[in-house]
């Protein structure tokens, strides 16, 4: 890869190591307030993204990111700022008076949890210095891979990268940095009446085959064309990681997460047996093909979490705030997102299974090969109720055969229900990484469940 | 700030640009939330800097940087164009933009009390109280949370377009959550969202949070002892305004987006069931329905004086008696399909390529009433407030919760629902419309969150609304 037009950008940007900003602005606010409590957070680096449609570039951006995020409590009254500009000592002091302003005429906040106290995070560097610094040109080359796989199919998606260095530190003394980079390329083939899509994701755009993804989504576009309609009802299916994802999404947000259970809202029973057997997960920041850095937005290490082992399920995931008000510690699932509610997974695990693709197929008696989900929504976080869409490919599996592609289904399900004890039928050997947007990043295999409800055709 | 967004523009065109244009923007924005009782965060954010878009052949380039500095400013100028080389490696068709003549002028949205001037210590004492309040009437969560956004940008482009504006957006959101042995249910108040504008503080005094909190807390309650809607494959259905807001930006707004038509948003955000060698004659709805696009209504959220190319704000009629005749543009696909720029595109901060976006895409008012609604239905249901909301990529088919129905029998309100959900195909769905609320029920509703685009846009969206009737829907879809 070639990275010299980027490389020059990095260059006249760097507005010095992002630990001197973080520095620079803790000794600022303490010349300010001596007894604030403070957490600076500090991003640098560069993000681009190369989209694609009807197969052209059409959309082609970057952008150099530098943001400083400052949280501060006086006396257990708390207010944050954030800059996304030039931290010059003008912005800096405004960013800070800012935020003590804020924080000295708010009310008390009585479940203020405190700052991190010092602590080492695991050595994790998901770092490769060709992707921070690639070109244009090097995402074009990967997106016409992909086009020409397409073989005269029309391709629409999307190829990114970004490369990021984080530094943290607070007033108790706690000082963290990391870096990362990620990439991926995304994608779609559309066949006449048919989409199929390919997706490969990671910390290196080095080791992203846009030709095999595209070859890939062609196949299953083609494959997908002339499907027919198939009746509501409930069938097996064979989901796809990212449908296995987009599960995980609803089950954490509304299950998992420290502040729904606290509040009694969630599904989630400590010690009980409460998924099959089959399913084991984690949240692991050290798993070698994930991406992130190794501590969340309050500092705290993202030490490995057993959340599920072998269906029981073993934790809860806490930030500073959730773990104060139930008597335990963070888990490091704290996000930069004041809207974000509770603690939130960015590098979820689920143990592979021994399924090769075709073997997950030939266990299937009569149900439904899914691709990918799409536009799920919750409609009862208690129960895990969720309605959505299939999209990119659906076939009716009969006997163990794929026998034909049937048209895009809704779905009315309880995504706990489809993994209780006893309703997972398979679980695959391949595990790729899929991107959940502000969730972070999923290494989940493809699943074969006994029971799907399906409450209609996309068409009516 | 003129300067910087010019030395952008020189630069680019320096580099071999054929077009471009830079826009400087400031954001300052306020989100205060609180729990049961209790202000947890008070966030206060600042995103500066400048974003060029540069045209090389057909091809865009986009380029940003944070920072407002001269030399910045032309390093972007020249990364965009270095860009654009790169996408012009696999071009599209030949492109010129839809021809706008160079705008000039500053326009500001009307405020009439300045967000920043009210006191943190009395936006607080409203959040906490209101919290306070809907947890004494019975609700077992209470939150609320005020928002505020104040934008300046500055927009020059090579065609010599040079514009400014300050938009203020503010507005407020509360909701009540009860929990229940087997469920929960949640009342909010204006709406899911909340409700936002392009006004200022104003609005969240009118909103009266404190009058209305100890309703929603009290419906929450009576909500998990309700029984569950029922489930019926056909039945005559009013949707409040609320919802049908919900409605409009998911079924008709998103739909009739110029870029979703011509396959650019195929692989993310998806398509359109609409083809444009349709548009003129396709039966969208019933004759009730007429639908603009309008980014000139007073204190509207997706209002503006002229969108992120320059094009000035002006109404599009969409639908007009039912029958498709129109679509949210920009100049770029506005020219493929050879339209006037529809003046609807818009980035959510300088580090964000401008993209077709909804403006204020609302349904014009009727004659009736929800009074006349209720009235006029033998057997039927009443729902708002969304709750939930799940369409497919075509725009086509939809499954959308609310948070609270009630049967309507021999035209009067009867029993509390809870769990009310209803689905449908979009022209069958908006061809059984026979009801329409008046002028009275109009309400611009808003729509903060509004995510489009990759990297991710959450785009501010208007959609005016009032109830509606609608015959022979589908609803209680079971899980």
């Amino acid at each position: 890869m070639t990275g010299t037009a980027a490389h020059s950008i990095l260059a006249e940007s760097d507005p010095g190591e992002p630990m001197t900003t973080a520095e620079r602005a803790l000794r600022m606010a303490h010349t300010r307030a001596a007894g604030a409590e403070v957490e600076v957070t500090v991003r640098h680096g560069t993000e681009a993204l190369t989209r694609f449609a009807r197969s052209f570039i059409h959309q082609n951006v970057a952008q150099e990111t530098n943001s400083i995020s400052v949280r501060l409590a006086l006396d257990g009254r708390s207010a944050a700022a954030r800059l996304d500009g030039r931290p010059d000592d003008e912005a800096l002091a405004r960013l800070i008076d800012g935020a003590l302003e804020a924080a000295r005429v708010r009310p008390l906040d009585p479940d203020w949890p405190g700052i991190a106290p010092p602590a080492e995070a695991p050595d994790v560097d998901h770092w490769d210095e060709p992707t921070a610094l690639a070109s244009p040109d090097d995402r074009a080359r990967l997106v016409g891979d992909f086009v020409a796989a397409g073989d005269g199919l029309e391709t629409a998606g999307a190829c990114a990268t970004a490369g990021l260095s984080i530094a943290f530190a607070n007033s108790a003394g706690q000082r963290l940095t990391g870096r990362m980079t990620s990439a991926s390329l995304d994608g779609i083939c559309r066949a006449p009446g048919s989409d199929g899509s390919g997706r490969e994701a990671g910390v290196s755009l080095g080791s992203i085959d846009g030709r095999a993804i595209g070859e890939r989504a062609a196949m299953k576009a083609r494959s997908a064309m002339d499907p027919t309609e198939l009746g509501p009802g409930r069938y097996e299916v064979l989901l796809e990681p990212q449908c296995v994802a987009n599960m995980l999404h609803f089950l954490f947000v509304y299950g998992f997460n420290g502040l729904v259970a606290e509040e009694g809202r969630s599904f989630v029973r400590l010690g009980e047996t409460q998924f099959d057997p089959a399913i084991t997960l984690r949240d692991d920041v050290t798993e070698r093909q994930t991406v992130g850095v190794a501590f969340d937005a309050e500092g705290t290490p993202k030490v490995p979490l057993d959340v599920i082992h072998a269906g029981v399920t073993s934790a809860i995931l806490h930030t500073r705030r959730t773990a104060a008000k139930a008597g335990t510690q963070s888990t490091g699932h704290a996000t930069a997102d004041a809207w974000e509610p509770g603690a939130v997974p960015a590098n979820i695990v689920i143990e592979p299974g021994d399924r090769s693709p075709e073997r997950l197929i030939e266990g299937v008696g009569r149900g439904l090969l899914v691709t990918d989900f799409w536009y799920t929504r919750i409609l009862d976080p208690r129960t895990q109720v969720v309605t959505g869409l299939t999209r990119n490919g659906v076939w009716l599996i009969e006997d163990g055969r794929i026998v034909r592609p049937v048209s895009n289904l809704r779905f009315t399900q309880s995504f706990s229900a489809a993994l209780a004890p006893g309703a997972v039928r398979g679980v695959g050997s391949e595990r790729p990484l899929i991107y959940g947007g502000g969730d972070g990043a999923a290494l989940v295999p493809a699943l074969h469940l006994a029971a799907w409800n399906f409450t209609g055709g996309a068409r009516g | 700030m003129y300067d910087q967004a010019t030395a952008a523009v020189e630069a680019a065109l320096a580099a071999g640009a054929r077009y471009a244009d830079a826009r400087v923007m400031h954001i300052r924005t306020e989100s205060m939330a609180a729990r049961n009782g209790v202000v947890e965060t008070l966030d206060r954010n600042e995103r500066a800097g400048v974003g060029v878009r540069a045209l090389i052949g057909s091809s865009w380039g986009f380029f940003a940087v944070p920072d407002l500095g001269s030399a910045a400013s032309r390093r972007a100028g020249e990364q965009a164009v270095i860009v654009a080389r790169a996408s012009a490696t696999i071009p599209g068709q030949p492109l010129d933009l839809a021809p706008q003549p160079p705008a000039s002028g500053s326009w500001s949205s009307e405020c009439r009390e300045d967000p920043w001037a009210v006191p943190l210590a009395e936006k607080s004492e409203l959040l906490e109280g209101v919290t306070r309040t809907i947890r004494d009437h019975g609700a077992d969560i209470a939150e609320a949370s005020h928002r505020v956004w104040d934008t300046r940008k500055w927009l020059v482009s090579s065609e010599g377009s040079r514009v400014d504006q300050h938009i203020i957006e503010c507005g407020a959101a509360m909701n009540a959550t009860a929990v229940g042995e087997l469920e929960t249910q949640r009342r909010s108040y204006p709406g899911i969202r909340g409700q936002f504008g392009t006004r200022g503080w104003e609005l969240v005094r009118e909103l009266d949070l404190p009058g209305n909190a100890a309703r929603i807390a009290e419906e929450a309650r009576a909500l998990l002892l309700a029984p569950e809607c029922p489930s019926l494959d056909s039945t005559d259905l009013v949707l409040g305004s609320e919802q049908m807001a919900l409605q409009i930006h998911e079924s008709v707004g998103h739909a009739v987006e110029l870029d979703r038509i011509l396959g650019w948003e195929a692989a993310f955000a998806g398509t359109s069931w609409l083809d444009l060698a349709q548009m003129g004659s396709l039966r969208f709805g019933s004759d009730l329905m007429n639908i603009s696009a309008d980014a000139t209504l007073p204190g509207a959220l997706g209002s503006f004086g002229f969108d992120d190319e320059g094009t000035p704000a002006h109404p599009v009629d969409i639908v007009r008696q039912g029958t498709w005749v129109g679509v949210l543009s920009g100049r770029d696909s506005a020219a493929l399909v050879g339209i006037p720029s529809g003046g609807a595109v818009r980035a959510d901060g300088f580090d964000r390529m401008p993209m077709v976006r909804m403006t204020n895409v609302g349904l014009l008012p009727g004659q009736d009433s929800l009074e006349s609604m209720i009235a006029a239905t033998d057997d039927g249901i009443l729902m708002d407030t969304n709750r939930s909301w799940s369409i497919d990529d075509k725009r086509l088919n939809f499954q959308f919760g609310c948070e609270i129905g009630w049967q309507i029998k021999g035209g009067k309100l009867g029993q509390l629902l809870r769990n009310p959900t209803y689905t449908g195909i979009s022209p069958r769905f908006w061809g059984s419309m026979d009801m329409l609320g008046g002028p009275a029920e109009w309400t611009f509703w808003g729509t903060p969150n509004c995510g489009k685009g990759q990297p991710m846009q959450v785009g501010h969206t208007g959609h005016p609304a009032v109830p509606a009737r609608f015959r022979g829907i589908r609803v209680g879809v079971r899980g």
